[in-house]
């Protein structure tokens, strides 16, 4: 059999075995999140569950890994607001699914590249 | 309720399966973590075996050496010598003063149980969860694992009083522009799509880095009906075969390198020595990738040529994920091939008592080394716990292990990281790709801020202080660091990008679990 | 406490400074960068890298909702001032954020404890806002509905201390100031009693004066100099959670217990909920107290007990992932106030010093009122609580950690 899992609404077929982020390639899908800074589109990257490139919503739950998430039937992915709203609202509101390109990565200053937390 | 196990091993790859087997058929009482659903590991990764077909092993090296120990893995299950726990992350490791280990663990989500399910249904938090509410979290956990996995304690740990871990590792990436295209992967992540769930991660295929690792993966992207436009590699080729030393540690070797070879050339697929990919270009996913010759450090000193791709398969070697020997204050050196591992004596032995490493994480040597080493560490515990020893195997297995690692050094001498590839980066080429810290952020935090080595970078940059925690960057910050200040990466820049205080991440559900002050003893969750 | 060095300054040798800071930390950047304006020569030198001890390890907080009354609040309000005022063109740098502080409370008994504490501290010019258990959720949405009431501080502020450090260093730089970085101090030049300059793995720096801004190894640093200031360390956890979506937990929030925690001097863990979002996402979830030395080793129960008081404030972080956790060691004294000010027992000697787990707030009005007091004015605050020389000679009851 064929799983059938939707993806946004649309149907995205698995064969039983697959991970849901390798079922999404197969469908020719290759990106389903946006980062949070410059809302660049994200999907598979290294493919066994080191990179975390790869999250998701599944039927619900954010942030799981696709590539290691068995596919199962009836599975909805990515219906969640949080994949496309992770980031902070200011830069995704300009609207272009690439961000703001001013701020794509090289023209933010280090002064301002820091996060409150830390330690290494 | 608890029940301390003579050793624990650590993933259930090529080391961690022989550590496994040889430990329990020597008499010890094993615990088996890994992160998979079913053995194997990154090496003999294969499709789910509930749903397998006989196509699935094409391609495949020493696949008859994966299916004897996964036969005797099940006979020495069935003994109820090793108990096996996939789908599980080691998040922490502590020991205490007796000595003893204590794993905690979390569900992976390989074995299809939703993470956050049975997270806090496994662990059994007081508020959240009855007693049948973990019991059937439990049932879903077995019920759902290929090889019918053993439920862990209440709280996922796992106690023993050594250790042996076979950590392994992952493909080690140098940053370049476009890298964070949709469509450009790991070299080992394009394989993992091949091998573990039959899926060709795109049609034309541009496979580069540098080492042998990638004309496996060129083949395999081959066999499946991709068209490699080319593999581009950055070193010369075959100087391995010249190495004296190399060459004749292990013999077989030039024979896969020439099987290789053949299928290149029955593909048609260009092989490009001395070249890199400079840039990737597309809007939203790869459309092209640019790549140049370069002289022998990696600087690019060549006509630029443009190739249409929709795929990207990146490697340069490998890391060792060292986060639990790290974790415990095991010693570490820079390898040949300029990762951080872990030092071990000639009995794979840590600088921790107790604690064994065997395979990637001892230096990257490849799956045949990372079975001698985990066989080697399991024999070598079980001597030092009495038990009787095979005359003269301990001896051989040393002898095999120190030819393996002269021929992974020769190896590493042959497709070394280019000295000079940071000069491919520019300013806004992002090199952690959790924070989105362009290279023009680190050199500013560099120049400005005084932060002059990885650590610092860190904390004021923010590389590697995302999801992955460093994990995919942190070879390169380091790099980098280095250069910034005009010389070589140093064992000093690379550990603090190397350690991690949680081995993966955690919910704070599963963390708040483990709060004695909030346990009574009555509580029928009570962990002890 | 006329610095009487200070004249004698004009003649000395072109390698030699008015002022020595031994130690980059947050304090030490802190006085430097003041020390600078002041028109003071200034070397700082570090044995490690910047910001890389108890700086690195906290939370990056301006508090003044959980203090008492006494010298320590004046100093709190008076580092509000610096910060907000003669910091204000840089705030952005650090990320500044006047965020406030929401100290929570479970009960009736303890929301009236809050009252009470936030009475007397209003007497003292802290501004304080009481909250009831219906406008708790206007705050913070994702608040427990179990908790009884709230005080609101507006005064409460946060900052990212590490880029604190790092730009305060610039900007002192850009001032004359000199960063000595792996370079740690071995010992001190002397002219009998008078401290003359220090002794270093990278050789002698004469100086002025010598200001011991160590933190939580400030006791080591005044030994070499034979003068004793038992700064102590105290560990505290910090767990950081994965990036969560802007504005999740939009203040710093307390459980009213971690007023007594501070306070406390139980050698016994202690951990009581602060919880805070960040710009870059993530929530940190703190504050562990323990005195173990500077065992570096993970607690279990500690970041444990953090998890599960933090989900008892927020109960939406049960399924929130922990990415990692830090530590770091606080520099405390036996009655919980920094050191300040100079050394009578060894002249050119001063110290800026143990501040415990307040340093980040408090080191803007410590570096002004050292840069005060060093180029001989009155400082705006009167450093005799903070004196050097307040502690008895050899405590009966030491608990020093060897270094």
């Amino acid at each position: 059999m064929t799983y059938r899992m939707t993806f946004r609404g649309a149907a995205v077929p698995a064969e039983p075995g697959q991970s849901v982020g390798a079922a999404l390639v197969a469908a020719g899908i290759l990106d389903w999140r946006s980062t949070r800074k410059a809302g660049r589109p994200r999907g598979l990257f290294c493919g066994i569950g080191v990179c975390f490139d790869c999250l998701i919503t599944i039927d619900g739950v954010p942030d799981r890994r696709a590539c290691l998430v068995p596919a199962a039937d009836g599975m909805r992915l990515g219906d969640s607001a949080q994949d496309r709203s992770l980031g902070s609202p200011q830069d995704r509101s300009v609207g272009s699914p690439q961000g703001d390109e001013s701020r794509g990565g090289g023209s933010r200053d280090a002064s301002q590249g820091g996060g409150r937390d830390e330690d290494a | 309720m608890t029940r301390t196990h003579d050793v624990a091993v650590v993933g259930a790859g090529p080391a961690g399966l022989a550590a496994a087997v040889e430990a329990a058929e020597a008499g010890l009482d094993v615990a088996l973590v890994d992160g998979a659903a079913q053995p194997g590991g990154q090496y003999w990764r294969h499709y789910d075996e509930r749903h397998a077909r006989p196509d699935d092993r094409a391609g495949h090296h020493g696949w008859p050496v994966f299916t004897g120990l996964r036969e005797r893995l099940r006979t020495a299950r069935a003994a109820g010598r090793i108990r096996y726990l996939p789908g599980r992350q080691v998040y922490l490791v502590t020991r205490d003063e007796a000595g003893t280990f204590t794993l905690r663990t979390t569900p992976s989500g390989a074995v299809g149980t939703p993470e956050s399910i049975s997270a806090s249904g496994a662990v059994g938090t007081p508020e959240s969860t009855s007693a049948s509410g973990a019991g059937e979290a439990a049932k879903t956990f077995a019920a759902s694992s290929p090889s019918g996995a053993s439920a862990p304690d209440a709280a996922g740990q796992v106690t023993a009083r050594a250790l042996i871990l076979c950590t392994g590792g992952y493909d080690r990436q140098l940053p370049v522009p476009g890298w964070d295209l949709p469509g450009v992967m790991t070299a080992g992540g394009v394989q993992a799509l091949l091998k573990g769930h039959r899926v060709l991660a795109g049609r034309r295929a541009v496979v580069a880095g540098t080492g042998p690792f990638l004309l496996p993966v060129a083949t395999g992207l081959a066999r499946a009906g991709a068209s490699v436009e080319a593999v581009a590699e950055a070193n010369g080729t075959l100087g391995w075969l010249r190495d004296p030393v190399g060459a004749a540690s292990v013999p077989g070797k030039a024979v896969e390198a020439a099987q290789y070879a053949a299928l290149m050339a029955r593909h048609r697929i260009p092989y490009r020595t001395r070249t890199v990919v400079t840039r990737i270009l597309g809007q939203d996913r790869v459309e092209a990738v640019r790549i140049s010759r370069v002289d022998r450090d990696g600087r690019p000193a060549g006509p630029v040529k443009e190739i249409a791709a929709d795929l990207v398969a990146l490697g340069w070697g490998f890391t060792p994920s060292l986060e639990l020997a790290l974790m415990l204050g095991a010693d570490t050196r820079k390898d040949v091939d300029g990762s951080l591992v872990v030092a071990v004596d000639g009995f794979q032995r840590s600088s921790v008592e107790g604690v064994y490493v065997a395979g990637e994480a001892t230096g990257v040597g490849g799956a045949v080394l990372a079975t001698q080493e985990g066989r080697l560490s399991a024999l070598a515990l079980a001597r030092s716990l009495g038990r009787p020893a095979v005359p003269g195997l301990m001896g051989r297995l040393r002898a095999a292990i120190g030819r393996g690692r002269r021929f992974a050094a020769a190896m590493h001498r042959t497709y070394p990281v280019p000295s000079a590839w940071t000069e491919w980066l520019e300013e806004r080429t992002l090199v952690c790709r959790c924070e989105e810290v362009s290279y023009g952020d680190l050199r500013r935090a560099h120049t400005d801020l005084c932060a002059h080595d990885p650590r610092t970078l860190k904390m004021l940059a923010r590389p590697g202080m995302g999801w992955c925690q460093g994990r995919v960057c942190g070879f390169a910050t380091a790099g980098i660091a280095a250069c910034l200040n005009r010389r070589e990466t140093t064992a000093e820049d690379l550990r603090p990008l190397s350690t991690r205080s949680l081995a993966a991440p955690v919910t704070l559900g599963e963390l708040a679990a483990l709060d004695r002050s909030r346990t009574s003893p009555d509580d029928p969750h009570h962990d002890q | 406490m006329t610095p009487q060095w200070f004249g004698r300054s004009a003649g000395r040798r072109r390698e030699g400074a008015d002022l020595v800071v031994v130690g980059a930390g947050v304090v030490g950047a802190a006085s430097a960068y003041f020390a600078c304006l002041a028109g003071l020569r200034v070397v700082v030198v570090e044995r490690g890298a910047i910001a890389g001890g108890t700086s690195s390890a906290g939370e990056g907080n301006l508090l003044v909702s959980d203090k008492e009354a006494g010298p320590e609040l004046d100093l709190a309000l008076y580092s509000q001032r610096v910060w907000r005022e003669d910091l204000a063109e840089h705030a952005p740098l650090w990320e500044f954020e006047a965020k406030g502080g929401l100290v929570v409370a479970a009960s009736e008994p303890s929301v009236a404890a809050l009252r009470e504490l936030g009475d007397h501290q209003r007497r003292h010019g802290v501004e304080v806002r009481d909250v009831g258990r219906d406008e708790l959720r206007d705050y913070e949405p994702h608040l427990s509905p179990r908790l009884a009431g709230a005080a609101f501080y507006p005064q409460d502020a946060q900052v990212q201390p590490m880029l604190v450090v790092a730009h305060l260093l610039r900007l002192a730089r850009g001032l004359g100031a000199e960063v000595r970085t792996r370079t740690e101090v071995t010992g001190f030049l002397r002219d009998g009693d008078r401290v003359t300059g220090v002794r270093t793995t990278g050789g002698d720096i004469p100086a002025g004066a010598v200001l011991n801004a160590a933190g939580t190894w400030a006791g080591a640093v005044a030994g070499l100099a034979g003068v004793r200031v038992p700064v102590l360390p105290r560990r505290g956890f910090v767990l950081v959670t994965q990036p969560m979506p802007p504005r999740t937990i939009r203040h710093k929030v307390y459980a009213a217990e971690y007023v007594g925690d501070v306070a406390s001097s139980d050698a016994g863990l202690q951990t009581s909920p602060v919880v805070e979002g960040t710009d870059s996402g993530t929530i940190l979830i703190g504050a562990s107290r323990e005195r173990v030395g500077f065992d570096r080793t993970v607690s279990v129960e500690a970041i444990s007990a953090l998890a599960a008081k933090a989900i008892a404030l927020f109960p939406m972080l049960r399924e929130v992932r922990a990415m990692r956790t830090y530590l770091g060691f606080r520099p405390y004294c036996p009655d919980h106030l920094p050191v300040i000010g100079p050394d009578p027992r060894a002249p050119g000697l001063w110290h800026a010093c143990g501040h415990e787990g307040a340093g980040i707030g408090l080191s803007a009005g410590t570096g002004k009122l050292v840069a005060q007091a060093l180029t001989g004015r009155a400082p705006d605050l009167d450093l005799k609580p903070f004196a050097p020389d307040r502690f008895p000679d050899a405590a009966p009851d030491t608990e020093e950690v060897p270094q």
